[in-house]
């Protein structure tokens, strides 16, 4: 298998987009917001509650791991900081220069070569935003 | 003189000469370009011909009482005999220019919407229309009361004729807009049939043949057709030149769509008479560069021959769907008896903008998505597709390519 195809598909974006760990419509939840991205049609819903994200998406891999690994990024956290994880993490992709602030959402780091798809991994966060009230 | 021009028979090597791009390289692979459905690549015959005219030729067409202006009149208005040639228009005044397939179908929605259609009539589309031929007809709906009516297809991906009788029951269809080959399943549809179905029931039909063009020779008046739309860009020349066939004695009745220059026969303070059709339809400057390109891709594709492109195609078409049918967890969708170099596809468990995404890092160009045709992925029951697609240049080796590179995205996957 060649370099540059599995720098972006690599074990952790692979593992998440496969089984992931904040998938599901939880039963009680405070917020909820919907996103999709008009090109191809994929689809991601986060609900907020209790300070826990939870996912259902249904998309590609890129944003099935994004959506899982954001919320798993967020536990816990105020709006606040939850606003300033999406900022970083968009610089994130756009750049492709790590964060240590950002932990395993680096990962994606490898999109910001694949301009047409960074779209796919901020989509989820810019559903959670809404949900947010951001 | 390109080197396809001069080769007796189909000779793909000496075709790939002729378009400069197939050198290129992606991600430092060699370019394999399986995307031609979307927008063809350019020989060099157009190139230079676009090329020449802003060099050596141009000034704006039917204004100028000099020789630069009436050189390039003469220039633009010999495609306008070429694409009559190309269709086989019984007259050069049945073509008419426009921006692109998709503004030739808005021009009839407008004008032939407008003006002969009425409120209660109805016009029918086809489950596997792109948006261009669905969301025309849907403001035509909304802004002047006609219904709109969709045809179902098979499974297969063939116009259902039973859902057809049942749209055309009750008389008052008078338009039938359909597409002539489906850029999603590739499936053309049975032209002839259509039209005399449409005319036997008192209603115009128009074809977009934004991707039949391209595959095989088509005439307009074998086939019965009243309208017909496609894009240059798809036919191997520029963007920013369509074409609109109608029969003459329906351009006549047909009111402008956009007013301007070019499209009056006198102006006043108060009134304006229209020209006759086609200036009537072609308001402002035109795409003088473009057309003139356009003109030297059907030099181009005339002088390879369309049976030989259709022969060519239909050659790698069946070799395409033998390698695709043997990648483990790949379907193909539809599959109609009658079909030409455009396939789509989906893989078990792998998102087709994965797929794209990883051809892509081996220099193969796929398109991924719902192709401009969203509620026929509803129909299909896939939220998008991977979509390969074929074209003069297209080589078998490149078919295989591609099989191979869909085996490494499934070890990615595994
Ligand atoms: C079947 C079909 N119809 C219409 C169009 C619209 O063509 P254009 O975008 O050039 O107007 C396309 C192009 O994608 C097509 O494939």
């Amino acid at each position: 298998m060649s370099e540059e195809m599995t720098q972006l598909y690599q074990e952790l974006i692979m593992a998440r987009a496969r089984s992931p760990h904040f998938a599901g419509r939880p039963a009680a939840f405070e917020h909820h917001a919907q996103g999709e991205n008009p090109v191809c049609g994929d689809q991601v819903e986060v609900f907020v509650g209790n300070a826990q994200v939870r996912h259902e998406s249904r998309g590609c891999a890129i944003l099935l791991a994004s959506a899982d690994l954001m919320a798993e990024a967020v536990a816990g956290k105020t709006a606040a900081e939850v606003s300033e994880l999406h900022a970083a993490f968009e610089q994130m992709v756009e750049t492709g220069q790590t964060n240590p602030a950002l932990g395993d959402l680096n990962a994606l780091a490898g999109l910001w070569e694949y301009r047409s798809r960074i779209r796919c991994a901020t989509l989820p966060w810019a559903a959670l935003a809404q949900a947010l009230g951001a | 003189m390109s080197a396809a021009l001069q080769a007796g028979a189909f000779d793909v090597e000496r075709i790939r000469q002729d378009f400069p791009i197939l050198t290129r390289t992606v991600h430092g692979k060699k370019l394999v370009f399986l995307d031609s459905a979307a927008s063809a690549q350019k020989p060099r015959a157009v190139i230079d011909a676009m090329a020449h005219c802003m060099e050596a030729q141009y000034a704006n067409v039917h204004r100028g009482l000099h020789f630069m202006s009436e050189r390039t009149s003469e220039a633009y208005e010999a495609v306008r005999d070429k694409v009559a040639g190309l269709i086989n228009a019984a007259s050069r005044d049945e073509i008419v220019f426009t921006r692109n397939g998709t503004e030739s179908i808005n021009l009839v929605a407008h004008s032939f919407g407008r003006a002969l259609l009425k409120a209660g009539d109805a016009v029918v589309v086809s489950e596997m229309e792109h948006h261009a031929n669905l969301v025309p007809w849907q403001m035509l709906r909304d802004a002047h009361g006609v219904e709109l009516r969709i045809v179902k297809i098979t499974d297969s991906g063939e116009v259902d004729f039973a859902s057809l009788e049942a749209q055309f029951a009750d008389g008052k269809v008078k338009l039938l807009a359909i597409t002539h080959m489906s850029n999603v399943l590739g499936s053309y549809t049975p032209a002839e049939r259509l039209c005399a179905f449409a005319h036997a029931r008192g209603a115009k039909i128009l074809l977009d043949g934004a991707q039949a063009i391209v595959h095989r020779r088509v005439d307009v008046q074998v086939i019965g057709a009243d309208f017909y739309v496609f894009s240059g860009h798809k036919l191997y020349g520029p963007t920013g030149i369509g074409v609109l066939y109608a029969r003459r004695e329906i351009l006549e009745d047909m009111p402008p769509f956009l007013g301007g220059g070019d499209m009056i026969n006198s102006v006043s303070y108060t009134h304006s008479s229209w020209a006759r059709p086609p200036h009537r339809f072609e308001a402002g400057t035109p795409a003088i560069i473009e057309t003139i390109g356009l003109g030297a891709a059907i030099d181009y594709v005339e002088a390879i021959g369309f049976d030989a492109i259709a022969a060519h195609e239909r050659a790698l078409t069946e070799h395409a769907l033998n390698m695709l049918a043997d990648v483990p967890g790949l379907s193909v969708l539809g599959r109609a008896q009658d079909r030409g170099g455009v396939i789509s596809f989906v893989m078990q468990d792998i998102h087709a903008h994965d797929i794209a995404t990883l051809l892509d890092r081996q220099g193969i160009a796929v398109r991924a998505g719902h192709h401009c045709a969203e509620p026929l992925m509803g129909r299909l029951g896939v939220s998008s597709t991977a979509r390969a697609s074929f074209g003069v240049y297209t080589t078998r080796a490149e078919i295989d390519a591609l099989k191979s590179g869909l085996l490494r995205v499934q070890q990615v996957f595994r």
